[in-house]
C-alpha cells in the first residue's frame, strides 16, 4: 500500500493500519471488559423481571407488609428485612472491634513472625466454605448457645427483651454470631491494608515526640485512616446481608418479628434459600425473586459506599 | 520549691497513668487477635475430628443410599461437583482472562479515552464480586432455568462462572502489570504486532502466576451452594446429563446437614472435611505455584 504520509488523515490511516491485527485483538479484550459492565445491568433488569409480577400485586406493601403467607399468597417482606439487618447488626458490632484490634495488633505490635502466621490464619477463615460453617453452627454453635450463652444471658439481662423467651439455639444470636465469624476476616484484612497505607515516618514522629505504643496507634495511625477502617466495616456489612447458607442453617427459619434475640427469624437472603423449592405458585417465585432484587439494591449501594471510603483513604496517603 | 516537688509528683502520676493505659490497650488489641483465631481452631478442630472419625473408602466410590439404610457415600456428588467447576471454566476463565488483559494491557498503557471506561470496568469487576452469590443464582435462575422450565448442570456452572471472573480479573490484571514494560517496548521495537506482544511476550511470560487467579477462583467457587440449590439443583443419582439437574459436594453436605438423620449427618461431616481440604490444598498450591518465580510478594 502506499500512503501519503504529509496528509494529516492518511498518516493516521497508516499507523492504524500498520498492524491490522492489533485492532481486532483490541476490539476483542474490549469486549468481554466492557459486558461485565452490561452483566451487572442484566442482572439487575432480569431480577427486575422476574419481580414484576410481585411488584404489580403488592406494590410498595411488598416492602412494608410485615405478612409473610405462602399459603394465602401475601407476600411482606418487612420480616426477612428486619431480620437481615438485625443479623447483620449482631455481626458488625461484634466483629467490628474485634477484627480492627486484631488488624493493629498483628500491624503494629505483634513480632513479625506471630503476625505472619496469625494473619494466615485469619485469612484461612475467610477460605471455608459458608456451608461448613453452617454445618458447624448447626452441631456446634447452636447447642453451645442452647445450653450455657443464651441461659445465662437470660438470667443476667433478662429484663431486656433482647434477652427473654425460651432459649432455642437456632435463631438471631447464632445467626448474628456466625456473621461475626464470616466477615472478620473481611474487616481485618482490608483494616491491614489501610493501616498499612500510613507511612512509616508517621509512626516514628509519634513515638519521637514520646508517645507510647497506643498513643502512637491512636494519633499516627488511626486517626488519618477513620474514613477507610469505616469503610472496611462497611464492606463486612455488605457481605453479612448477602451471605446465605450458614445463615439458612442456624436462624431457624420464620419470618416473624420478634424483640428476642433467641426466636427464630429469617434473612432476605435465607428465605430464597428455604423457600425456593417449596415455591410452587407463579406468585411466591416472583416474591422470593423481589426479595433477592431489594437484597441486590441494598447491597450494591452498601458496597459503592464502602469503597469510595476504603479509595480515599488509601489514594489520600499514597498520593503523599 | 515545693511547687517543683508538686509538678514533679503530677507528672510522674500522668506519667504512670499514660503507661497503665498503654499496657491496657495493648493487651486489648492481643485479646482481639486471640478470640479472632478461636472460632477457626473451633472450625478446623470439629471438622477434622468428626470428619476423619466418619470418613471412609465408601464415601468416595458409593453412591448414597436410601433414608434408614446405613452406609454409602457422595461419589455422584464428587463428580458433579467436577463437572460443574469445568463448566464455570469454560465460562469465567476466558471472560476474567480477557477483561484483566484488556485492563492491563489497554486501560493501564494509558490508551486513549480508556481511563474512564477502566475505572468503570474496574468499579464494575469490584461490585460483580461483591454481589451475594445467592443473587447470582437467583439471576441464573430467571435467565436459562425458568425459560427452560428445568434445573441443569448448564445453569450451575453459568452461576458458577460468572462468580469466577472478578477473581481471574483482578489478579490477571494486578500480575500482568508487575511485566516491567521496557519489555513490551523491546517487543513493539522489534516491529513485532501489539497483540503479539501482548500473546506472546506479556502473557507467555506471566502464565505461571495468572494460574494462581485462576486456582483462586476455583477455590472460591468450589464452596458455593447457594447459587446451586435453583440452578444445579441436586439428584441423588448418577448423571452425565449437563441439561439434567446434578448433585454436587456443598449441596449434598447442605441436605445432609439439616436432615434429621444421624447417618446422613455424619456424612455431612466428611464431605465437609474433603471441602476443605480440597479448597486448602488449591490455596496452597497457588502459593507452590508462585514460589519458583521469585513474585511471592504479589
Amino acid at each position: 500500500m502506499e500512503f501519503d504520509l504529509s496528509n494529516k488523515s492518511e498518516l493516521a490511516k497508516a499507523k492504524r493500519d500498520f498492524h491490522p491485527g492489533d485492532r481486532i485483538f483490541g476490539r476483542a479484550l474490549m469486549l468481554p471488559a466492557y459486558s461485565l459492565l452490561i452483566l451487572l445491568v442484566a442482572i439487575a433488569l432480569f431480577l427486575l423481571h422476574g419481580a414484576w409480577p410481585s411488584i404489580q400485586r403488592f406494590g410498595l406493601k411488598f416492602v412494608f407488609s410485615s405478612t409473610w403467607d405462602p399459603v394465602r399468597e401475601v407476600f411482606g417482606a418487612l420480616p426477612v428485612i428486619y431480620g437481615t439487618i438485625v443479623s447483620s447488626s449482631i455481626a458488625v458490632l461484634i466483629a467490628a472491634p474485634v477484627s480492627i484490634g486484631a488488624a493493629l495488633f498483628l500491624n503494629e505490635l505483634a513480632p513479625r513472625r506471630v503476625s505472619e502466621i496469625v494473619g494466615h490464619l485469619i485469612e484461612m477463615l475467610a477460605a471455608i466454605p459458608s456451608v461448613v460453617f453452617g454445618l458447624w453452627g448447626i452441631f456446634v454453635l447452636a447447642p453451645w448457645l442452647r445450653s450455657v450463652v443464651e441461659p445465662a444471658l437470660g438470667r443476667f439481662f433478662g429484663f431486656l427483651p433482647l434477652f427473654q423467651g425460651p432459649p432455642y439455639g437456632v435463631g438471631m444470636l447464632a445467626a448474628g454470631l456466625i456473621l461475626a465469624i464470616m466477615i472478620m476476616p473481611t474487616v481485618a484484612s482490608i483494616s491491614r491494608e489501610v493501616f498499612h497505607s500510613i507511612p512509616r515516618v508517621q509512626r516514628e514522629a509519634a513515638l519521637a515526640l514520646g508517645a507510647t505504643r497506643w498513643e502512637m496507634i491512636r494519633l499516627a495511625v488511626l486517626s488519618g485512616t477513620k474514613s477507610g477502617v469505616f469503610g472496611a466495616v462497611i464492606l463486612g456489612l455488605g457481605r453479612a446481608l448477602g451471605e446465605t447458607m450458614a445463615v439458612t442453617m442456624v436462624i431457624g427459619n420464620r419470618s416473624h418479628i420478634s424483640a428476642s434475640l433467641f426466636a427464630p427469624a429469617q434473612t432476605m437472603a435465607s428465605a430464597i434459600a428455604n423457600e425456593y423449592a417449596e415455591a410452587t405458585s407463579d406468585i411466591h417465585l416472583s416474591a422470593l425473586v423481589g426479595v433477592g432484587l431489594t437484597l441486590f439494591v441494598v447491597t450494591f449501594i452498601i458496597n459503592a459506599i464502602a469503597r469510595i471510603f476504603v479509595w480515599r483513604t488509601t489514594l489520600r496517603w499514597s498520593a503523599k | 520549691m515545693e511547687n517543683d516537688v508538686e509538678m514533679e509528683r503530677e507528672m510522674i502520676a500522668e506519667q504512670r497513668g499514660r503507661t497503665i493505659k498503654n499496657v491496657l490497650m495493648c493487651s486489648a488489641l492481643a485479646f482481639a487477635a486471640l478470640i479472632a483465631i478461636i472460632p477457626l481452631v473451633s472450625v478446623f478442630g470439629y471438622v477434622f475430628l468428626r470428619g476423619f472419625s466418619s470418613i471412609s473408602v465408601e464415601f468416595f466410590t458409593s453412591m448414597p443410599r436410601p433414608v434408614g439404610e446405613t452406609g454409602g457415600g457422595m461419589a455422584n456428588a464428587l463428580a458433579g461437583t467436577g463437572i460443574l467447576i469445568g463448566l464455570a471454566g469454560l465460562v469465567g476463565i476466558p471472560w476474567g482472562l480477557a477483561a484483566g488483559i484488556y485492563l492491563s494491557e489497554y486501560v493501564a498503557a494509558g490508551e486513549k479515552g480508556a481511563g474512564l471506561g477502566g475505572a468503570a470496568i474496574r468499579f464494575g469487576i469490584d461490585m460483580l464480586a461483591s454481589i451475594p452469590s445467592i443473587i447470582v443464582g437467583l439471576f441464573v435462575y430467571v435467565v436459562v432455568v425458568m425459560p427452560f422450565k428445568h434445573f441443569s448442570a448448564w445453569a450451575g456452572g453459568l452461576a458458577l462462572g460468572i462468580l469466577m471472573i472478578p477473581t481471574v480479573a483482578r489478579t490477571t490484571e494486578e500480575l500482568l502489570k508487575m511485566v516491567p514494560v521496557h519489555v513490551r517496548e523491546a517487543g513493539l521495537a522489534l516491529g513485532l504486532p501489539r497483540w503479539k506482544v501482548i500473546v506472546y511476550i506479556v502473557v507467555k511470560g506471566s502464565l505461571r502466576p495468572i494460574s494462581t487467579g485462576i486456582v483462586l477462583a476455583i477455590a472460591r467457587v468450589s464452596g458455593e451452594t447457594a447459587p446451586l440449590l435453583f440452578t444445579a439443583f441436586g439428584n441423588q443419582y448418577w448423571s452425565h446429563d449437563l441439561s439434567a439437574p446434578i448433585a454436587s459436594l456443598p449441596v449434598q453436605i447442605y441436605t445432609y446437614a439439616v436432615s434429621p438423620f444421624d447417618d446422613w449427618h455424619r456424612q455431612a461431616w466428611a464431605g465437609a472435611l474433603v471441602l476443605i481440604l480440597f479448597v486448602s490444598s488449591l490455596n496452597l498450591l497457588t502459593r507452590v505455584i508462585l514460589k519458583p518465580s521469585g513474585r511471592a510478594g504479589a
